[in-house]
């Protein structure tokens, strides 16, 4: 069984966060930067399952799960939230949620 | 019956709540039987417990009521207690007796008042207060008592509060006993912090065994009471607002001139006068004070033309007196000299009010004469109060002074300058005294009498009267034959004068005879400085040295020029100098700085939330940055 080395993982892991990144920033609409957040959270998790590998331990695996469940969980507040924005604002603009400046 | 002893501070609290609850609710009539009823239950309370208290003595003269602790902080638990013994039984009865007597006189003179069941209030409050004083078991307690005194003196002197004067003259007795009070507070600290109790009983017992006698700290701690004293007491150099305090309605004249309030500061030291022995300094100058306060208030009293600013300057002067008896350990002469003070004080003071307001408020003694035709009655009382101010018998004053001199002259702390000093004073009593009579009921009738004292008003000045013989009778001097039935009650709680040695055995009557032969030389005198003025007299009053001592004592030997200019001016000053409060510039820097920060932060909080996630990625990337280059 070929091994991935640990590097190309890595670097995987963090093309794919800094493209989250960069949808989170650069994107105005609330869905795709829920979207950017999870692909961000898959990122951290790729880390984990490859160093889980690289050590031979399971904790890796494991703490995926945990970031799956939470993820699940992350998306379920966030989408409602999202809809009950919708309704009060008529728009998913996240520029148009500015009503807490200082 | 001595279980009955919290009844008899309780009943004026009791009547001040009901009137300052109800007051304007109630007619006159019921606001007057309530302010009297309850101080007259309480009076009649203090003579079953004496009563009880002379039948059958408890152990050591000495009864302790505890009714609760007031409160506990650390090995600090003053209790709401009271402590009878010899000393507090007199002060009581002198105290209810007689602020029941002023009490029931002011039902007719304060009547038509606005204010009339408010009056009663403070009175009942002012009764109350000076009880528990007098009964307190502990410092703090006595403390309490002391403060709400003060506190009803501030209501009373200025109870016409519409004229601005008034007012004036309550802040000003409210801020000078103030500041003695602030030592009497000092003082405590001090005790407690030295012997740890403030319990009266204890503190002296602690102090007699862990302080030699002259010891720093005995002589802080008393010096600190005596300061306390000094201010309630209006002596040297606390004794400016008493001549003010005449500004209140006579009644509360009397009630803080005879009874209560300035008699607070003989009571203290009296009632530490084991504290006081064991500070010789401080006892020499208790003595010192109390004969340069008579002598300085004798004068000063000579050239009053108010009424009741010579009865306020004779307060000061007989207040010297019982300082002076103190100084010199006469411990009993001094609460017995108290005793006839406050009967033949609270006379004057009401046979006074009468004048006043035969006279239409005329306080002018000038503008005064002839009523002793208009109200003999008065004016017999007025005398007998005369005879017993200036020391003539058979008044009580006479005993009492008579045995102050004695005292004086047979102390070792005492001596031949002191006994001169309070003679002098009782010749410049006795003249002051005879002036005020002649010039008020002497002469013609500068007009018709607007009001005659009722029934109310005659009664308490013709008991006020008989007490004034009756307290002579009960304490004639030793040397004519004498009974001391007050003075050897009063030896059980304090101790017997110490004597010097080498006396001339036999000397008292002498005493007495010069000081009685003194007080009558006073009379023609004041006969020849006023009525029966000769045309020498009359140019010599008119010389411009007289005219400008007279004015020099009229206005109490300039003590409110010299304070006005010492302290009251600079703090002034100081006070307008001050009016943009430098101190408070830096901390209004400091808010300000704040202020400018929060606007600089402000700015970065736009509510987007792209703005803050690539604030928090910036940061990240600093941080990141920082942990790898660094």
């Amino acid at each position: 069984m070929a091994t991935v080395p640990m590097e190309h993982a890595l670097i995987l892991a963090a093309a794919l966060f800094f493209l989250g990144l960069a949808g989170l920033l650069a994107r105005r609409n609330l869905l795709f930067i829920l979207l950017s957040i999870e692909v961000m959270l898959n990122a951290a998790g790729l880390v984990f399952v490859a160093a889980g590998s690289r050590w031979s331990q399971p904790d890796g695996q494991v703490m995926f799960l945990f970031i799956l469940a939470m993820a699940a969980a992350e998306v379920a507040v966030g989408l409602a939230l999202l809809l009950e924005f919708h309704h009060y604002a008529h728009t998913l603009d996240a520029d148009a949620a500015s009503r807490m400046k200082g | 019956m001595l279980r009955l002893l919290w009844l008899i501070p309780i009943l004026p609290f009791a009547g001040f709540a009901l009137l300052g609850v109800f007051g304007r609710k109630l007619r006159p009539a019921t606001a007057a039987a309530v302010g009297v009823g309850s101080i007259g239950l309480s009076a009649g309370f203090s003579a079953l417990v004496t009563a009880s208290f002379l039948l059958h003595p408890p152990a050591g003269h000495n009864h302790m009521q505890t009714l609760w602790t007031w409160m506990r902080v650390g090995g600090f638990a003053p209790g709401i207690a009271f402590q009878l013994d010899a000393l507090a039984l007199v002060m009581v009865l002198v105290v209810a007796f007689v602020s029941f007597l002023i009490h029931l006189y002011s039902v007719g003179y304060m009547r038509g008042e606005p204010d009339y069941s408010q009056f009663f209030a403070y009175m009942n409050l002012f009764v109350g207060s000076m009880l528990v004083l007098v009964l307190a078991d502990n410092l703090v307690l006595l403390y309490l008592g002391w403060e709400g005194v003060g506190l009803c003196s501030y209501l009373l002197i200025g109870f016409w509060y519409k004229d601005a004067a008034n007012g004036r003259a309550a802040r000003k007795a409210f801020i000078v006993t103030r500041i003695g009070d602030a030592a009497l507070a000092v003082g405590l600290f001090l005790l407690f912090y030295h012997l740890g109790t403030l319990r009266i009983q204890e503190l002296m017992e602690r102090a007699a065994l862990q302080w030699p006698s002259g010891s720093g700290l005995a002589i802080a701690a008393s010096a600190l009471l005596l300061g306390g004293a000094v201010g309630k007491s209006a002596q040297l150099p606390l004794q400016v607002w008493l001549p003010d305090a005449m500004a209140g309605p006579t009644p509360v004249s009397a009630l803080i001139h005879a009874a209560t309030m300035v008699t607070a500061g003989v009571y203290l030291i009296a009632r530490t006068h084991t504290l006081f022995s064991l500070a010789p300094p401080v006892q020499t100058a208790v003595a010192i004070i109390g004969a340069a306060t008579l002598l300085l208030a004798g004068f000063s009293g000579l050239a009053q033309r108010d009424i009741k600013r010579v009865l306020a300057y004779s307060t000061i002067s007989q207040i010297g007196y019982m300082f002076l008896a103190l100084g010199v350990g006469a411990w009993a002469a001094a609460i017995f000299h108290l005793l006839s003070h406050a009967f033949f004080k609270a006379l004057l003071f009401l046979a006074a009010g009468a004048v006043i307001h035969a006279l239409r408020n005329e306080h002018d003694l000038y503008r005064m004469g002839g009523l002793r035709r208009e109200m003999p009655l008065v004016f017999w009382v007025f005398l007998i109060g005369a005879f017993a101010l200036s020391g003539l018998p058979p008044a009580d004053g006479f005993a009492s002074k008579g045995l102050i001199l004695t005292e004086t002259w047979n102390s070792p702390l005492g001596g031949t300058g002191l006994w001169a000093a309070a003679l002098g004073g009782a010749l410049l009593t006795s003249i002051y005294t005879f002036r005020m009579l002649f010039l008020a009921f002497g002469g013609p009738l500068p007009q018709p009498v607007a009001r005659r004292p009722g029934v109310t008003e005659k009664l308490p000045l013709l008991l006020l009267a008989a007490l004034t013989i009756l307290a002579a009778g009960l304490n004639w001097p030793a040397a004519w034959g004498g009974v001391s039935l007050i003075t050897n009650f009063l030896h059980h709680t304090l101790p017997a004068p110490p004597v010097r040695t080498g006396r001339v055995a036999g000397g008292e009557a002498w005493l007495e005879v010069i000081a009685v032969g003194v007080a009558l030389l006073g009379i023609p005198i004041a006969w020849l400085l006023t009525r029966g003025a000769p045309a020498t007299v009359r140019a010599a009053l008119q010389t411009r040295s007289a005219t400008a001592l007279r004015g020099f004592w009229l206005g109490g030997w300039a003590f409110d020029w010299l304070y006005d200019r010492v302290l009251v001016w600079p703090l002034v000053w100081l006070a307008r100098a001050n009016e943009a409060d430098f101190i408070d510039l830096f901390y209004r820097g400091l808010a300000g700085m704040a202020g400018w920060f929060h606007q600089l932060l402000r700015w970065t909080q736009t509510g987007r939330i792209r703005w803050y996630a690539t604030s928090v990625a910036l940061g990240a990337l600093l941080i990141l940055a920082l942990v790898i280059f660094l």
